[in-house]
């Protein structure tokens, strides 16, 4: 019987020939990473643990990104902890403002987690790298305690689900559409404990950004993984980047999944994910009549230089609504710098938008765009919960870059080709 | 452990936005995040929950961010346990990790109702609901995790490994 590339990175690091599904196992892991609000638990935890060093320093990474540039006195003492303890285990790998990104945005980019890697961090969304053919999970703050003491960690070996996209991907359709039209048909716990593997023409043809959103948002299907097989455009997005070596890992022929999907792209619309669960999803022509009051184009999901063209796309020589506030938040400092580069910012300031430096921000209700008492978002975020971004009476519509665009411009929720 | 207590009953897919809403995460002070705990649920939760309480609930308990301050503001509410159809696979390990109890059982979650008087034994996964004189079964935790739980919690566990190997 062969195995999944999930199966087989986790044999890897658990120094074995194969795992099957169901196993606990001790793995090494390539990199641990939190951020502003569960590092500083982590750290309390890491310091009961009585080592004096983490396992590696090259291998724990700190990203302050959800409240900074601190957005308040408490969020700069959660942020001043993380800054000591970087220092003073001389960790290399510790992004101050300035120099930052959404963490998942930035780790990618940076090369810091490459194919075949193992990655856990104290963040659900850590699952991202999926995209680029690693191993990754969230896990939470006494997880990445110990992780930061042993450079290994426990975990239970996941069936895997195969979804396969066919199909040519209709215009104004993205990675965001697929993975919300995937979280839709099998629901918020569809692949609870379980990994997602996507694979088929449509991801294939995807780029790297399209694919790290789709393997983003697995764990807003319970899933503890998603992942793409490595291929020719991992390889080009890797080479040169990668800080450390990298292995492709790909799936047997007759590999084991519990389930397997077949979705046909060529039948999809643009989707929205209605308030208050991911899985509300409908097509957009469905929705339309819905008013805004402000859309958010940014987030792990969708912050990067594809969702960013694709908004400015559709927002030159256009402007916002107005009755909403766009507010357009790159992923990360080269990605900021690049879209200024590209032009792009002249575009989203003549149409009356908002430009903000990276940050988490509003995605989590934390500053930067915090909704009133029954406000209406758009947002290319990942979440939907009750009071995510703000007054728990406002809602939080899920879309693509270009509905959010589109959606900005008319006021109310709009399909790309309206604006077009 | 004795663990006996009036239940709150909640249903599916409580996520941690709800558990405890990321506009109180700029503070990791057990004590603080108690005071809202549920709030967006029940605004009045944090108040009228009493020291061994427990909670019920359906499918996917604590789905959403891997924010480890959600079963900390459950325990320093005072709830003495979560019992659920099932739970989202981080809040899962986290409860583990930080001594929060936490028992699967499908059929707790459908039969027990809110003003319930219910007992538990964690070791033998039983749980008796007084008010209605039943009880119900609940998924046996993996011999790894009971051993976790032996030693006090992940940080505990990890603690005596590293004495082993020589690290301290
Ligand atoms: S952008 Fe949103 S989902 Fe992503 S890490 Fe930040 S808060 Fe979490």
């Amino acid at each position: 019987m062969g195995m999944t590339i999930t199966e087989k990175i986790l044999a890897a690091h658990a120094g074995r020939d194969r795992v099957e599904p169901g196993e606990l196992i001790n793995v090494k892991i390539d990199l641990a990473l939190g951020n502003d609000i569960t590092a500083p638990v982590a750290i309390r935890e890491f310091e009961k643990i009585g080592v004096d060093r983490v396992f590696d320093r090259e291998r724990v990474v700190l990203v302050p990104d959800h409240f900074v540039p601190n957005k308040d006195i408490k969020s700069a003492e959660q942020s001043k902890i993380l800054k000591e303890f970087a220092r003073k285990h001389g960790l290399t790998h510790y992004y101050e403002v300035g120099r930052m990104g959404i963490e998942h945005c930035l780790l990618p980019e940076q090369g810091l987690v490459g194919p075949g890697d193992l990655i856990i961090g104290a963040d659900s969304h850590t699952c991202t790298y999926g995209g680029l053919g690693a191993f990754s999970t969230g896990v939470g703050s006494t997880d990445l305690a110990a992780a930061m003491a042993l450079g290994e960690t426990w975990l239970k070996v996941p069936e895997s689900i195969k979804f396969v996209y066919y199909g040519e991907m209709p215009d104004w359709v993205s990675g965001k559409d697929l993975i919300l039209y995937t979280i839709g048909r099998i629901g918020v716990d569809g692949a609870l404990y379980m990994a997602m593997e996507f694979t088929g023409p449509a991801v294939e043809g995807m780029s790297m950004d399209g694919r790290l959103t789709m393997a983003n948002m697995a764990v807003e299907a319970g899933a503890k993984n998603g992942i793409v097989a490595p291929d020719g455009v991992t390889r080009r997005y890797v080479e040169g980047r990668a800080k450390r070596p990298y292995v492709f890992y790909a799936s047997d022929p007759d590999a084991r999944f519990a389930r397997e999907y077949h979705f046909d792209v060529s039948k999809m619309e643009p989707a929205v994910a209605l308030p208050h669960l991911p899985e509300n999803v409908r097509p957009v022509s469905e929705v339309l009549n819905i008013t805004i009051d402000q859309a958010v184009i940014g987030s792990c999901t969708n912050g990067r230089m594809d969702d960013l063209r694709e908004a400015a796309r559709l927002l030159k020589g256009r402007r916002v609504n107005g009755n909403v506030r766009l507010i357009i938040i790159p992923g990360t400092q080269e990605i900021y710098r690049q879209a200024m580069r590209e032009g792009l910012f002249e575009i989203f300031l003549d149409s009356g938008a908002a430009i903000s430096t990276p940050t988490c921000g509003p995605c989590l209700g934390g500053h930067m765009g915090i909704l009133a008492e029954g406000e209406r978002c758009i947002a290319t975020t990942n979440r939907n919960f009750v009071g995510r971004m703000g007054h728990p009476g406002s809602e939080v519509y899920l879309a693509g870059p270009a509905v959010a665009a589109a959606s900005a411009v008319m006021g109310r929720i709009a399909h790309p080709r309206e604006v077009e | 452990m004795e663990i006996k207590g009036k239940i709150w009953k909640f249903g599916n897919d409580v996520d941690t936005d709800v558990i405890i809403p990321a506009r109180y995460l700029n503070t990791s002070d057990p004590g603080e995040l108690a005071g809202h705990c549920m709030e967006d649920a029940d605004p009045l939760f944090a108040k009228k929950v009493r020291p061994g309480d427990i909670i019920v609930a359906g499918k996917n308990f604590g789905c959403g961010s891997s924010r480890e301050h959600a079963p900390i503001a459950i325990k320093a509410a005072g709830v003495s346990c979560v019992i659920a159809r099932t739970f989202a696979r981080i809040f899962y390990r986290n409860a583990f990790n930080i001594g929060l109890p936490i028992l699967e059982s499908a059929e707790a979650a459908g039969k027990i109702q809110e003003g319930d008087e219910v007992a538990v034994d964690l070791e033998g996964g039983i749980i008796t609901n007084i008010t209605r004189n039943e009880t119900y079964r609940a998924t046996r935790v993996p011999p790894f995790m009971q051993q976790i739980i032996a030693a006090g919690g992940l940080i505990n566990y990890v603690a005596e490994r590293m004495k082993k190997r020589g690290d301290t």
